[in-house]
């Protein structure tokens, strides 16, 4: 059978093209894969029948993705399949239409093998946060693979799928990327439609590709972005071919390094694995300068309270009415609710809904959700400065590889402080890449992030795919204990 | 500031439509007061005072389309989620005592 481990998107293309393979040949070895290593990986809460995959099988001509395997996050909605969110209070959800991206990949001729787990609601940056499993990271058993979009990076890094599509709402498709060793892409807000994407903080939350190379992030990326009337804050963006703009060409492209970003807490092998990166990226011609931001102190608060208080409403919809969990022996509508929402989610969600209603209510909504609103204009405005004289920014994307199961669970606030290089993006609205740097002593992934200007995909890509094909860093795939080592 | 009471998390819970346990009262007092501890640098950052707050990044406007009645769904498809229906319509408990 075909070896799907190593495969990427752009191989299994150019196998089919070549007539050496079918679409069949490819889901085969992906089920086969998922049937080997995904009883210790647990990266799926869905995995498609047989009988569920012949039928989009039967129905594939062509398209840029024709044939290829791939996975969707559990908040991304499918048509009749369970789409959970990990939390109970959706444990049954069907829904009844597809979300735009799903459309797209599946008119694009990709192949859904099922459903990946996440934390609950896609809060969390470990993956701990499931209502129903722990997704391993597939370096090390013993080890988280980053969160939320743990379950889609671990089921690209473990070779059970050619690449899946996770949601990023403060770091959740790039954490998972770099602790799994693999590339994770955050497009720029609106690039991407988010309808049927279960909201979490609506003016931060983008979805977006996890794949083994940057070529590939390219490929999907290129088959999802679009204006979407469904979707009003969709962009109404010029389609782009970005597998065009992987020039390999990098000279006079002028990177700036953020010094707060090295700085604080930062890991040392991790410091110098960037660091060596970065030199890398200078002998290729590109002219890396130190900048300062302003906003390291407050940036992470800045963040949790405009999602938190987005989440709050958002999430005042799970009520028991409409789908999901209802709680039994209630007394009266009130009571209903209470007792449907308490069983039904987790304690990280009743956390940030806590949050959430507290920096909105009266008393303190100025002091709070009113001061990272206006956080938010000062960090757009510096990224925009550093944008008047740079292509791209360049940072680590987390601030250690990945870390034992339970090591973080006990403190909230430790956790939440450690997405400090990727949430800025997001209240920003940019578009960022995270790609594996090499391994740490223990031989862990570590990832680097490239951060580019609104729509700036092409620059980050780019400089991302010259860098990982100088570095040799691309397709380093790791053996699963038990299955391949 | 930074400190959060028994009874601040309590009417927290009821605006949430929660029902917090003794444990998780104790638990959800300690996180937000570390969490809003940390927001101190935020909220007592003076220079952010006179600055404009933003709501979205991409500078959108109100998108108006014509209030028209599309079907996309048919009734039993977007019933059949429901925990309780009675065919028609979702059915709740009782509303008005």
């Amino acid at each position: 059978m075909l070896d799907i481990r190593n495969l990427t998107v752009k191989k299994a293309k150019e196998l089919l093209d070549k007539k050496e393979i079918e679409p069949k040949d490819l889901v085969d070895a992906s089920y086969a894969r998922i049937g080997a290593v995904d009883d210790k990986i647990e990266a799926f809460n869905t995995v498609l029948s047989i009988e569920e995959i012949n039928t989009q099988l039967n129905k594939i001509s062509d398209g840029a993705l024709y044939g290829i395997p791939y996975s969707l996050k559990d908040n991304i909605c499918t048509k009749d399949i369970l789409t959970t969110c990990s939390s109970k209070i959706l444990y049954n959800y069907k829904p009844p239409f597809d979300a735009t991206v799903e459309i797209k990949l599946k008119n694009a001729g990709g192949i859904m093998m099922g459903k990946t787990n996440m934390d609950e609601f896609a809060m969390g940056s470990s993956n701990e946060n499931s209502a129903f499993k722990n997704t391993k990271n597939p370096w090390d058993l013993s080890r988280v693979p980053g969160g939320s979009s743990g379950g889609p990076a671990a089921s690209v890094a473990s070779g059970e799928v050619l690449f899946a599509l996770g949601s990023d709402t403060g770091g959740s498709i790039r954490e998972p990327a770099a602790l799994c060793g693999i590339v994770g892409l955050k497009p720029t807000y609106g690039l991407v439609s988010r309808y049927g994407l279960i909201a979490f903080g609506s003016s931060l939350d983008q979805i977006g590709p996890l794949t083994k190379t940057v070529e590939d992030s390219a490929i999907v990326l290129g088959e999802i972005t679009g204006h979407d009337q469904r979707d009003s804050t969709s962009a109404t963006a010029e389609k782009i071919d970005y597998t065009k703009c992987l020039s390999g060409d990098i000279k006079g492209k002028k990177i700036a390094m953020p010094r707060q970003f090295f700085a604080k807490d930062l890991n040392a092998e991790i410091k110098e694995s960037i660091m060596a990166a970065i030199r890398k990226l200078e002998s290729m011609g590109a002219i890396v300068e130190e900048v300062d931001v302003s906003f390291v102190d407050y940036v992470v608060s800045t963040y949790y309270i405009i999602s938190s208080a987005e989440a709050a409403s958002n999430l005042a919809r799970f009520d028991g009415v409409r789908y999901g969990l209802r709680a039994n022996d209630t007394n009266g509508l009130v009571d209903m609710y209470i007792k449907t929402r308490s069983e039904g989610f987790g304690k990280e969600v009743k956390r940030r809904i806590m949050l959430g209603n507290y920096v909105l209510s009266s008393g303190y909504y100025d002091a709070y959700y009113l001061k990272a609103l206006k956080a938010r204009t000062v960090i757009k405005n510096e990224f925009e400065q550093i944008f008047k004289n740079y292509d791209v920014i360049v940072s680590p994307t987390y601030i250690s590889t990945a870390f034992e199961f339970g090591a973080k669970s006990a403190s909230p606030m430790e956790m939440y402080l450690s997405d400090i290089y990727t949430v800025p993006v997001n209240i920003a609205g940019l578009p960022a890449i995270s790609i594996p740097c090499g391994l740490d002593k223990q031989g862990l992934p570590i990832g680097m992030q490239l951060i580019g200007k609104p729509f700036g995909e092409t620059d980050i890509l780019n400089i991302a795919h010259a860098y990982e094909i100088e570095s040799g860093n691309g397709n380093v795939m790791p053996f699963v204990e038990g299955v391949d080592r | 500031m930074g400190r959060v009471t028994r009874s601040e998390v309590e009417h927290l819970a009821m605006l949430s439509r929660l029902e917090l346990s003794e444990k998780e009262k104790v638990m959800y007092e300690s996180n937000l007061a570390d969490i809003l501890e940390h927001a101190q640098k935020l909220s007592n950052n003076k220079e952010l005072d006179n600055v404009e707050p933003m709501t979205n990044v991409l500078g959108l406007t109100n998108v108006f389309r014509k209030d028209e009645p599309k079907k996309e769904f048919s009734k039993q498809e977007l019933l059949k989620n429901a925990p309780d229906s009675d065919g028609e319509g979702f059915r709740v408990p009782k509303v008005v005592e």
